[in-house]
């Protein structure tokens, strides 16, 4: 069977996929979070060194992860935009921007209450934490310079040429922990293995896997809003049940 | 162990659940604010199309 990808890239058929996707993310979402920490807080043994405060970990390394993917993922939708004029995929990076910035700061909070009691201080400014701060920013200002163009379709490129050359930052935060002498610990899973329980491992990527999911679904549905506005003078969007009186 | 030791966790309860707790609480905020802007998206859709008669 063969698959017009392509149908999908025009807004107005794209709107009823999200629609219909979300409940297919957000569910398994809900599902992964409570085994996800179900494992973390009842399965992991205690921390050798760092006692409980280490159960941190199970959200702080998801978190993070998603929010240097999600940037990726939003250059990379941004720069399809800017490249192929596509509506769609401007309005993907748009709607992808409050999301990867979440993550950013719940990567930053949970960093700074676990930095306390491991390190005795909630920021240092070290290589790790401070590239990761920057993404908090580049979030920001990808967002504010998009919201300060009227033009959206000016506004779309301005932001993708903004998130294309911010995302130089995502490599500088993932080997900051090797090019620099960081407060901050390398990684514990390597591709030549790890020392880190079982059960801790699958609590990580359980959640990680429900941080995905969550962030998916999320966008689904903020990106359904983006689509309605900027096409509200369409015929479609006239035509839409949900819009009929 | 109990469940007071349990919400203890070892000392480090204010840590942990701080957190716990203000990702939860992220997430929720996140879904309220995008649930709000599709009702209000929405409405404005067909306050527009109301205004010039189409529907």
């Amino acid at each position: 069977m063969a698959i017009n990808w392509f149908k999908y890239s025009a807004p107005s058929t794209f709107y009823g996929l999200a629609g219909r996707l979300v409940p297919w993310f957000a569910v398994p979402a809900a599902v992964l979070f409570v085994i996800g920490l179900y494992i973390g807080f009842f399965v992991a043994p205690k921390d050798a060194v760092q006692g409980e405060a280490y159960r941190i970990i199970f959200i702080h390394v998801p978190a993070s992860i998603l929010s240097m993917f999600l940037y990726l993922v939003m250059a990379g939708y941004a720069a399809l935009g800017l490249i192929f004029n596509t509506r769609l995929s401007s309005m993907m990076a748009t709607a992808l921007a409050p999301t990867g910035a979440l993550f950013a700061f719940i990567s930053l909070w949970t960093g700074a209450l676990w930095g306390k009691p491991m390190w005795g201080a909630w920021w240092v400014w070290d290589a790790r934490l401070t590239s990761e701060l920057i993404l908090l920013f580049l979030y920001f200002g990808f967002i504010a310079l998009h919201a300060s163009i009227d033009d959206p379709r000016r506004a779309d490129r301005a932001a993708a040429l903004l998130a294309i050359v911010g995302s130089v930052n995502v490599p500088i935060i993932y080997f900051s922990v090797k090019w620099w002498n960081t407060l901050h610990q390398g990684s514990t899973i390597k591709f030549s293995g790890t020392s880190m329980h079982v059960a801790m491992q699958q609590s990580m990527f359980t959640l990680l896997l429900a941080c995905w999911l969550y962030a998916v679904a999320v966008t689904l549905v903020r990106v359904r809003s983006i689509i309605l506005e900027r096409e509200r003078n369409t015929l479609w969007v006239s035509e839409l049940k949900e819009v009929g009186l | 162990m109990s469940i007071a030791e349990f919400f203890k966790m070892g000392g480090y309860a204010f840590y942990v659940w701080g957190a716990y707790g203000v990702t939860l609480l992220a997430f929720i905020v996140e879904i309220l604010l995008v649930s709000h802007k599709r009702k209000t998206t929405l409405q404005q859709v067909r306050l527009m199309l109301e205004a010039r008669g189409e529907v």
